[in-house]
């Protein structure tokens, strides 16, 4: 009897992991979350450039409007796709923003942040060993839950000298038959590049000949500089093959309400929403309220912001090339992609090297994916202030090398 | 005016101290462009004062400052003008302005002491000829003074590193 016993208990410790599923097993720490620990780990006066998201807090219109409805007792859920006013909402903007147009009650789906709304896509679509095409240095969760949903994620390479944007070239050269999605971010997280009309055309036509879907996560669309976003759901015969992800996050300054949404044909969408009714019935109500707000109310204020980022990006821009590190010029998002290869160190090495020596946080490339070694992602949703004392203690370093 | 001088102001108002050159990366233009636009703007009185907006309630030599209203008979001729001008070369004086409403005009005055702000109301504001009624409101804490606000609630609570 205590032999049985003890027999129980060593194999209960021994297997744990075993329980795992191999995809969540086989699954790598994100590169940012690493670099986060480092970071975290420092006592010191550490200046950062190494957040993902706005420095400026919820616009408080929208903020109160969230206020107001929690005030009301608006706290049920919401119709799985979300309130009717939001779809029609979003609807409406993109039409306006982007010249692409959805049906509200049946193309449109309320999320929890666009990150939900990817994942609903591939969920919908991989049959396992399905190839997902995907385009790097990139966000860095499109390979992971590409692997949750059995999918296999195969990058392609982008490069500084074509502004980090996807050739037809590379795409074809990627495709087999085993190729089922191509998942895109333009404007680019980390490189802040953007793809124009002329550029989406070709790419358009291989999507076509090879019979492919896209998820086009559009979260940066609104923050372009000089040439405005291009929706690849607006190129010519590409809508019913896109699932358009977007959400309020960057442009709205709302990163922690989690509120994003996916548009798409209503076959996929209905798909994915019997996926989302199935895990999280539907997005918090009082985020799709001041989604709602944000979205009816909120535009003058958006363009505010963007214009501040804009200011920020020339700094941040010509700040580096002053100090002697290449940098293309970044066209959306608020990132600036800066190459360190001429000091001869890795990307990695780079980064830690400017923690713990200058206390600056800044994140190696490479953890983006293919093409991503030899640069560093630099934010610019900094105060001039903060971006100015960043500079000098790059260039400080940068003389010390 | 032209957007370039429109631009220039909201990073002046932000931050008095920018240079030109910064002024001119931000905004993607040339250093000379902006300084002579800058100095056009001096010229013509746009630009009145580079200021220093201070929390006073942090430093010790606090200061007093109180919001008077005040009503007045106007003057043939010259309307509020004249009475405003009386009373707005006093160095106590920090602003005046002609209010629509239940009284004409609305003074700040900035002192040391709430006796040194009474005695100004009474020894010098209130005997001008044609000021009919004077009345002192004081400033008991200040949250937000052109377009800044003093509590520190905004700071930045993002993490160091994120996606």
């Amino acid at each position: 009897m205590i032999k049985d016993e003890i027999t129980i208990q060593q194999n209960k410790v021994k297997s744990m992991q075993d329980y795992l599923a191999p995809a969540v097993r086989e699954m790598k720490p994100s590169g940012i979350r690493k670099f986060f620990d480092l970071v975290s780990n420092s006592k010191e006066d550490i200046i950062s450039l190494g957040v993902g998201e706005p420095d400026f807090s919820t616009p408080w219109h929208v903020r109160e409007a969230a206020v107001h409805s929690l005030e009301r007792g608006r706290t049920k859920y919401t119709p799985n796709s979300g309130i009717p006013e939001l779809r029609e909402a979003i609807a409406d903007y993109l039409h306006t923003s982007f010249k692409v147009k959805y049906e509200p009650s049946n193309e449109v789906l309320v999320t929890v942040g666009g990150s939900e709304a990817i994942d609903l896509a591939l969920r919908a679509l991989i049959t396992p060993g399905d190839e997902i095409l995907i385009p790097e240095p990139c966000y860095i969760s499109y390979s992971p839950i590409t692997s949750i949903s059995g999918g296999v994620a195969v990058g392609i390479e982008t490069f500084a000298k074509d502004q980090f944007k996807l050739t037809e070239k590379a795409l074809r050269d990627a495709i087999t038959p085993r190729s089922k999605i191509l998942i895109l971010c333009y404007p680019s997280n980390p490189t802040g590049g953007i793809m124009t009309y002329e550029d989406w055309l070709p790419i358009a036509k291989v999507i076509e000949e090879n019979d492919l879907i896209v998820i086009s996560d559009e979260i940066y669309a609104e923050l372009t500089y000089g040439q405005k976003h291009v929706s690849f759901a607006a190129i010519p015969g590409m809508k019913d093959r896109t699932i358009l992800v977007s959400g309020f996050s960057k442009a709205f300054a709302m990163t922690g309400w989690r509120m994003g949404y996916a548009c798409g044909h209503q076959e996929l969408i209905s798909a994915m929403t019997k996926i989302h009714q199935y895990t999280v019935m539907c997005a918090p109500v009082m985020g799709q309220v001041a989604a709602h707000e944000a979205l009816t109310n909120g535009l003058e204020e958006k363009d505010r912001m963007i214009e501040s980022y804009n200011q920020r990006r020339r700094l941040i821009v010509k700040g580096f090339r002053d100090i002697g590190l290449e940098c293309h010029e970044p066209q959306g998002a608020f990132y600036a992609f800066p190459s360190i290869v001429a000091t001869g160190l890795t990307s990695e090495e780079f980064a830690q090297r400017l923690l713990f020596e200058s206390k600056v946080a800044a994140v190696p490339g490479d953890v983006f994916g293919l093409g991503g070694e030899g640069f560093l992602r630099c934010s610019y949703a900094y105060s001039v202030s903060q971006l100015n004392e960043a500079l000098e203690r790059i260039g400080n370093f940068m003389r010390k090398l | 005016m032209d957007a370039l001088k429109l631009n220039i102001l909201e990073l002046l108002k932000e931050d008095a101290r920018r240079s030109a050159d910064l002024i001119a990366t931000m905004l993607g233009t040339a250093e000379a462009e902006v300084a002579r636009a800058i100095s056009e703007m001096e010229a013509d009185k746009v630009i009145v004062k580079y200021a220093t907006v201070v929390n006073w309630s942090k430093v010790d030599d606090e200061k007093v400052t109180a919001l008077i209203e005040v009503q007045i008979t106007p003057e043939r001729g010259h309307g509020f003008d004249a009475i405003a001008e009386r009373i707005y070369l006093y160095p106590e004086v920090k602003s005046v302005y002609l209010m629509s409403g239940a009284y004409d005009l609305l003074v700040e005055i900035e002192g040391s002491s709430l006796k040194q702000v009474a005695s100004f109301v009474s020894n010098k504001l209130s005997p001008i000829d044609r000021v009919l009624s004077t009345k002192t409101n004081f400033i008991l804490k200040k949250y937000k003074q052109d377009g800044i606000i003093f509590e520190d609630q905004e700071d930045d609570h993002r993490m160091l590193v994120s996606p």
